[in-house]
């Protein structure tokens, strides 16, 4: 059904998309518990910085990022010298923009289900003899989950779609960050590849609506037969 | 003395300056609303930090501004029943239940679930999730919760206030029993002089907060 090329580009899609908003969620879980709770000097700043990736075009965001990640960019140096990586030009790069690009979304989404949560239910598990992180990891995190997955699902699908911030920061390079916006990008390109372009789009639209689908299937599932605190 | 508590907060507008010395069994704390009634309980749990005084309970120092004593409240072993019974409402109601039973120490576990499933008639809600449940099987299950966790004294916040009145009478017969026969020592908060006078063995009279300077 599909050629070869095409499962690498699906694949490579899914990969830097998955991986981006599974390393993405806990900054944005750590970020959405500091700004939904915490009181702190320059929380405006911290919030506007957090929000930046959703209105700054996504050309200036991969320029930023290649400026950071470069060979003597600051982050370039860090990842170099301690993990000896370059993300440059590589997957991990795309799945690094991607994971910027979808951050405020998740973030976001977090926020209002820590904000939902009940405070005082959390001083009854204290009064009930569970210390601090216990509280958070019985009452905080599961009376959340719903933002959780709301966050997952929104940052994937901002992360499949991601185009601009990708293209600028690691380029296009076939196998290694040609995702599917990309790749349809480059065959528009080409003249005479209306076909394959049409395949492209259409494999791009099967994903968006199977990532839909999951997530009705897996909020439904997480709501259970318990009614009362589902979003 | 089962609370000896001399506490002193500044709470928005006034300045909270209680004292109280009580023996055992059911003490009512009553007054008026904004007399600070609730906010002396959430200090006896741990829950609100008052700026001085001194929190003992059953000899137990749990609060003194003077030695720097303040347990936190996972190590105040008080238990807490609150007026909206505020159950866990992702869990069921036996998880409910045994939530501070399993974090409790084998050793401060004095009453046995079975025990408390049937002195409170609950036997028939384990399976539940507490947003199906009635005001009065909140009460119940809230009040199990709280004794499940092996309380050396127990915290009830107007308890009755959001039920009807058959709902009342059932409850108070819990509480009465939990007075009698458990012998745990109650902080009891209300505002109601019927219930007062029918539950307390102590009243401590809380009038109109006075105006800070």
């Amino acid at each position: 059904m599909l050629t070869a090329d095409e499962w690498e580009i699906v694949g490579l899609s899914l990969k830097v998309s998955i991986v981006s908003v599974v390393l993405t969620l806990p900054i944005a879980f750590a970020l959405a518990y500091l700004l939904a709770r915490a009181r702190f000097p320059g929380k405006a700043l911290v919030d506007g910085i957090v929000h930046l990736p959703l209105v700054v075009p996504p050309v200036v965001t991969g320029w930023l990022l290649l400026i950071a990640f470069g060979a003597t960019g600051p982050m370039g140096r860090i990842f170099s010298d301690w993990f000896g990586v370059t993300v440059i030009f590589r997957w991990t790069g795309a799945a690094i923009a991607s994971g910027i690009i979808a951050l405020p979304l998740m973030v976001r989404a977090v926020r209002l289900s820590i904000e939902a949560v009940d405070r005082r239910l959390e001083g009854v598990a204290r009064t009930l003899g569970a210390g601090a992180w216990r509280s958070f990891a019985t009452v905080t995190l599961p009376l959340s989950l719903p933002g959780i997955l709301a966050a997952l699902v929104l940052g994937f699908g901002r992360a499949i779609g991601e185009f601009g911030a990708t293209i600028t920061f690691v380029s296009s390079i076939p196998g290694e960050t040609r995702t599917l916006p990309l790749a349809i990008y480059s065959a528009l390109q080409v003249p005479g590849s209306e076909h394959a372009v049409f395949r492209l789009a259409l494999m791009s639209l099967a994903l968006s609506l199977l990532a839909i689908i999951a997530s009705e299937w897996i909020s439904r599932r997480s709501a259970g037969s318990r009614p009362g605190h589902v979003l | 003395m089962s609370f000896d508590v001399r506490v002193r907060k500044a709470l928005g507008q006034f300045t909270l300056d209680r004292a109280f010395n009580v023996d055992t069994g059911l003490t009512v704390l009553f007054g008026p609303s904004g007399s600070g009634k609730t906010s002396i309980l959430n200090m006896v749990a741990g829950l609100l930090r008052p700026e001085s005084g001194h929190i003992i309970v059953n000899g137990v120092t749990l609060f003194d501004s003077a030695k720097g004593v303040n347990l936190p409240p996972n190590k105040r072993h008080i238990g807490s029943v609150f007026q909206d019974g505020r159950l866990f409402p992702h869990r069921r109601v036996r998880a409910n239940l045994l939530y501070g039973y399993r974090l409790a120490q084998p050793a401060d576990r004095w009453l046995d679930p079975e025990k408390a499933i049937a002195f409170l008639g609950i036997e028939h809600l384990l399976d539940r999730w507490p947003a199906s449940l009635s005001g009065g099987e909140v009460q119940r299950v809230a009040i199990g919760r709280a004794l499940l966790a092996g309380p050396r004294a127990l915290l009830m916040d107007e308890p009755l206030s959001s039920l009807d009145e058959p709902r009342r009478e059932e409850i108070m017969l819990v509480i009465e029993r939990i007075r009698d026969e458990l012998r745990i020592p109650i902080l009891y908060v209300t505002h109601d002089r019927s219930e007062a006078q029918r539950l307390a063995t102590n009243v401590v009279e809380l009038e109109q907060t006075e105006k800070s300077e």
